[in-house]
């Protein structure tokens, strides 16, 4: 802070009276402590990744007397979830009294959220391989200019939902978390997966879940 | 031999450009922080590679890691018109002031009955108010219904004020970019079933296209 000068006290001599030459120089310290303490907040308190967030389209409600016999799945994948850990079984659900045609029953196989063999990246990435493998056509038509961005979303909607490619449905039961069903919706979406349906579970399919889980 | 001379410096340093930075990070901190209005639940969203924004006019139920209910509506005007229909439909007063005070609060989860007493309380004490969240429950009648639906009219009025603002001022506004999104905030550690409740109401409102909330992570790289 600037000094303040000191009032002339006593008789010094009879001399003119001078003004105390005071230095230019303010002190600066406790404004910069300020300054650096200030900043340690913001930088401590700010956060920059903001949220964002995940669409996802629910199937519209039915009422009752119309549901029927569940669509036939063409080219389809179940994936079930319980607390942290996921199954998935292809194509549609055979039991003892409804075997598939050379008499096999459905069986739960089991991924995890990795990046290794075993992951369903993987898995979706080799069961949809044509939607990626023609994504990657499009992509590459598009850094060339050969079509522009609304007509590439276009044709990228028409893709995902196309008789090729895969289609999800996904099961949850009471354990189930939503961190799981989340990381395998946005698994999904890098699959480029069009079709994605969370549905409600079968008694069957909880029953077959519950002895994978036992083990 | 000559003596060897080192150089008198002074001890002091110029500080200067060192202050000049901290001044000129203080500013930019200051000025790209946005506060966020304190909530009463804490909630730490799954992450995903989504890119998408959140819009401006949204409704947004949130869900804790015990399942409880939350609710949040964007826009004062929205957040009145909303809550005088649900008191038109409860049957219920508050004052001038509760109304008023209601408008500027964020999430909120309680449910009719307690209301009145969640509004007195200060936004710092609301953490610790006890109360099992906003009655969500499979019948055609519960108290999250009413919330979302009220608050989905008041949401559509907004967006077409808002939207009829932008034409005035001669911008070439697109509708769809002012229609309210339905956004879902869960805890990674949230039963899926919880949600799953919610979300069946918003089904039976046929509002099908949901949102989650998630904080942001990077897309793998092929």
């Amino acid at each position: 802070m600037a000094e303040i000068a000191e009032g002339g006290g006593g008789g010094h001599g009879k001399g003119k009276k001078r003004a105390k030459k005071s230095s230019t120089r303010v002190d600066m310290t406790p404004m910069v402590d300020l300054a650096f303490l200030l900043l340690t907040f913001f930088v401590l308190t700010s956060t920059f990744s903001k949220p964002k967030m995940l669409p996802l389209a629910y199937p519209a409600k039915v009422e009752e007397t119309e549901k029927q016999k569940g669509p036939k799945m063409n080219n389809g994948i179940t994936f079930l979830l319980s607390e942290d850990r996921i199954f998935y079984y292809q194509g549609e659900y055979y039991n003892k009294d409804h075997r598939d045609k050379d008499g096999s029953v459905t069986e739960l196989k089991e991924v995890d959220f990795g990046t290794g063999e075993k992951s369903v990246r993987k898995l979706l990435g080799k069961l949809n391989n044509y939607v990626l493998v023609k994504k990657q056509g499009l992509d590459e038509k598009l850094k060339r200019k050969e079509l522009n961005d609304s007509t590439y979303l276009k044709k990228l909607d028409a893709l995902r939902v196309k008789r090729e490619a895969l289609k999800v449905l996904i099961k949850t039961d009471e354990e189930a978390l939503c961190k799981n069903f989340i990381d395998l919706v946005d698994e999904l979406k890098i699959a480029e997966i069009g079709v994605i349906a969370p549905v409600d579970i079968t008694p069957g399919e909880l029953q077959l879940m519950k002895e994978k889980l036992k083990k | 031999m000559p003596k060897l001379k080192i150089p008198k410096s002074s001890p002091s340093i110029d500080m200067t450009p060192m202050v000049d930075l901290a001044f000129l990070l203080v500013t930019f901190f200051m000025l790209a922080a946005s506060f966020r209005a304190s909530e009463p639940v804490t909630v730490n969203t799954p992450s995903s590679i989504s890119d998408k924004f959140i819009p401006e006019n949204v409704i947004m139920v949130t869900i804790d890691q015990e399942g409880r209910v939350f609710f949040n509506l964007s826009g004062t005007e929205a957040r009145r018109e909303m809550l005088t229909s649900m008191m038109g439909k409860y049957k219920m007063s508050l004052s001038e002031e509760q109304i008023e005070k209601f408008t500027f609060m964020s999430t909120f989860g309680c449910t009719m009955q307690e209301l009145p007493s969640y509004i007195d309380t200060g936004a710092d004490d609301r953490i610790t108010f006890q109360t099992k969240g906003i009655q969500v429950d499979s019948t055609k009648t519960n108290e999250l219904y009413d919330w979302i639906s009220y608050a989905g009219v008041a949401a559509l009025n907004s967006a077409k004020t808002a939207f009829e603002e932008a034409k005035l001022k001669g911008e070439n506004p697109v509708a769809d970019d002012f229609k309210p999104k339905f956004i879902l905030r869960v805890d990674s550690k949230t039963k899926y079933q919880k949600a799953e409740d919610v979300i069946n109401v918003f089904r039976e409102l046929n509002l099908n296209n949901l949102n989650f909330i998630t904080s942001s992570e990077l897309a793998p790289i092929n």
